[in-house]
């Protein structure tokens, strides 16, 4: 288990030092914020100054090296629009993504494990259609549309929901169910075939033959085996929620890191973008981490 | 018999339609026998003659999508369980009628623990929580002999080899105090030594519970050691009833006798084994006549236009074969 963790923890490091890489030389070719920063009428001297003030003269690889320098110090910069230290403006802002997209894996979670279950106990019959139909629409809408029709819906016209920003737990209704409603397909399509190819399995035929009830058979002795392949996807998909959660942040005018990424990526924001991608990816590779630990725990023969 | 017994099963007539994309046909067909309390009645043919699926329709546990129970009688300690609900049904299963599965390695849930598999019976069927419970579950791993059965309980099925794992299956199966046993081809998949072991617990849990044992298998070697009394099936019917020893002595169907004549015999040592020619009959093939009769080296035209009836002849034999009508 030590070993796991470690070997786990230099290839962590490996890929945040790769993004980190990646994101400075990308976000650099996109342009420079003097052009956004300076006022239009800024003179050429005036340029030249903010730039060299920057240190966005100096060769890109120095400027890498100074950024990791200062990164491994945890000093990420400041904002180049509103000089706050990247830091406090990006973990101001992680959880409120990170609950976001909790609060959508658990919607999808709500919607698939019964729709997938009931597709295999049912196979072929309404249960399976409408199970694969839901989750099929949920997959093909652009979760951006979703989200806007929603709105309408049910801020707009019904009144019942807020549009957008952040409070009470009214504010995770759409959101969430947009995220969870997106990834559903896949877990149900998943979750289906594997509970079709356990609930043929020799130890369900004999959990009948011990005269359990039907409920306890499919819920307690299919679904745990049938969970297994399905954890190493959910965890996977949890990724695509952070990841598009950035569209449905802006969407809902909800304060989180992706709405962060966005603003800083339309001001060439370096600092605060190079920052916001790299927790963006400190997240996805704990995520993986913490999917290789929980098999552990639904399948006691990874255990021993 | 010493006492004057009734059967505590007895199966009659009992007709499983089998269906599918490939078609219909009978699994099984016409199967009538009976099962004495503390008696072993060996269920022995080819694979795909419909012995599964004969212990399988005693449950009603047949595949709901694929198959379907048609006709005949299952009469349990008096009563018909064939017009039992799913509910009652439920009552018997794992209670009075409890099952062994052919192979232990996958017949037991990877992901719960061996007491756990054992608790869950118990609590359904004798209704035990709490310290009992354990003390129960513990009793029962102790009478299947697994050594140190407490340890024993909150191990995972992976921690144990083939014949143990078979050993908490027949704990699960004893569970609920039953009156027969079915069992599935228990030993097919366990090693010669293990298999003995197996056979003579089953025999010592028979003798003190007097269980009836619906003993289902194609290895005469395990007939002979465990059965009372033998019925062969073939092509979903049963061809030939009788008590073990007789039928080893004196076959009275062509299919039995060529069975017999296809074990291989380890004192005799032939060059070449002796194989049934030809194929048994799909389940899916339309049928007239006595299934074996394609296959039968002493068939009449008779044989291929009339399915033979069962008859008892006067040493004992039940058999479905025209050279013994008179």
């Amino acid at each position: 288990m030590t070993r796991l963790i470690l070997s786990r923890l230099v290839q962590a490091l490996a890929t945040l030092l790769v993004t980190s890489l990646i994101v400075f030389v990308l976000a650099r070719s996109s342009g420079s914020p003097a052009d956004l920063v300076l006022p239009t009428d800024a003179t050429p001297a005036e340029r030249a100054l903010y730039i060299e003030r920057m240190g966005l003269d100096r060769p890109i690889a120095e400027q890498y090296l100074i950024f990791l320098r200062d990164a491994v110090q945890g000093d990420f910069g400041v904002s180049i629009r509103t000089g706050a230290p990247a830091t406090e403006l990006v973990f101001d802002r992680v959880g409120r993504t990170l609950l976001l997209a909790t609060a959508g894996l658990a919607v999808a979670l709500l919607i698939s494990l019964p729709l997938g279950v009931m597709a295999a106990v049912h196979r072929g019959r309404g249960w399976d259609r409408f199970s694969m139909g839901f989750a099929l629409l949920g997959q093909s809408t652009p979760a951006f549309w979703l989200g806007i029709v929603l709105i309408l819906i049910f801020a707009v016209w019904l009144r019942w929901l807020p549009s957008s920003g952040v409070g009470g737990w009214q504010h995770y209704v759409l959101p969430s169910l947009v995220l969870g409603w997106s990834i559903s397909a896949g877990i149900v399509r998943l979750l289906r075939s594997s509970m079709l190819e356990v609930l043929d399995a020799e130890f369900i035929k004999l959990a009948r033959t011990k005269g359990l009830r039907e409920p306890v058979v499919v819920w307690k002795h299919a679904l745990r085996n049938a969970l297994i392949p399905v954890v190493t996807f959910i965890g996977f998909m949890y990724g695509v929620i952070i990841a598009s959660g950035v569209v449905i942040e802006v969407v809902f005018g909800w304060p989180g890191l992706g709405y962060l990424a966005y603003e800083s990526t339309l001001w060439r924001d370096f600092p605060v973008l190079q920052l916001s991608v790299l927790v963006y990816t400190a997240i996805i590779v704990g995520i993986n981490f913490l999917v290789d630990v929980s098999y552990g725990l639904i399948d006691p023969r990874i255990r021993t | 018999m010493t006492q004057q017994a009734q059967p505590i099963l007895q199966v009659r007539n009992l007709v499983t339609r089998i269906g599918g994309k490939r078609g219909f046909g009978n699994a099984v067909d016409d199967v009538s026998f009976d099962l004495m309390p503390g008696e072993t009645l060996g269920l022995v043919g080819e694979s795909g003659s419909g012995k599964s699926m004969t212990c399988l329709s005693v449950l009603r546990l047949t595949p709901p999508a694929a198959t379907h129970i048609t006709g005949g009688q299952v009469i349990f300690d008096g009563e018909d369980l064939l017009r039992k609900t799913g509910a009652e049904m439920r009552g018997y299963r794992g209670r009075r009628i409890s099952m062994i599965l052919q192979d232990p390695m996958r017949a037991l849930n990877p992901v719960l623990t061996v007491g756990e598999q054992i608790f869950e019976s118990l609590r359904l069927h004798r209704g035990l929580r709490g310290a009992a419970l354990r003390e129960a579950a513990c009793e029962l791993l102790e009478r299947v002999r697994i050594p140190d059965p407490a340890a024993g309980l909150t191990a995972y099925p992976h921690h144990f080899s083939g014949g143990m794992r078979q050993r908490v299956v027949g704990a699960i199966a004893l569970a609920g105090n039953p009156d027969i046993l079915i069992a599935d081809e228990p030993t097919t998949a366990l090693d010669v030594t293990v298999q003995a072991a197996f056979l003579d617990l089953l025999k010592s849990i028979q003798r003190q519970d007097r269980l009836g044992i619906l003993f289902v298998t194609h290895d005469f070697a395990v007939v002979s050691r465990m059965c009372d009394r033998v019925a062969v099936m073939y092509a979903g019917r049963i061809v030939e009833t009788a008590p073990t020893d007789m039928l080893f002595d004196r076959p009275r169907h062509p299919y039995t006798e060529s069975l017999l004549r296809s074990v291989p015999d380890v004192d005799r040592r032939e060059e070449r084994l002796y194989a049934i020619p030809g194929q048994p009959p799909s389940v899916f093939a339309p049928r007239t006549g006595c299934p074996f009769a394609p296959r039968c080296p002493r068939a009449m035209d008779r044989c291929r236009q009339e399915t033979p009836p069962t008859r008892r002849l006067d040493d004992g034999h039940e058999v479905s074969c025209w050279l013994h009508e008179e």
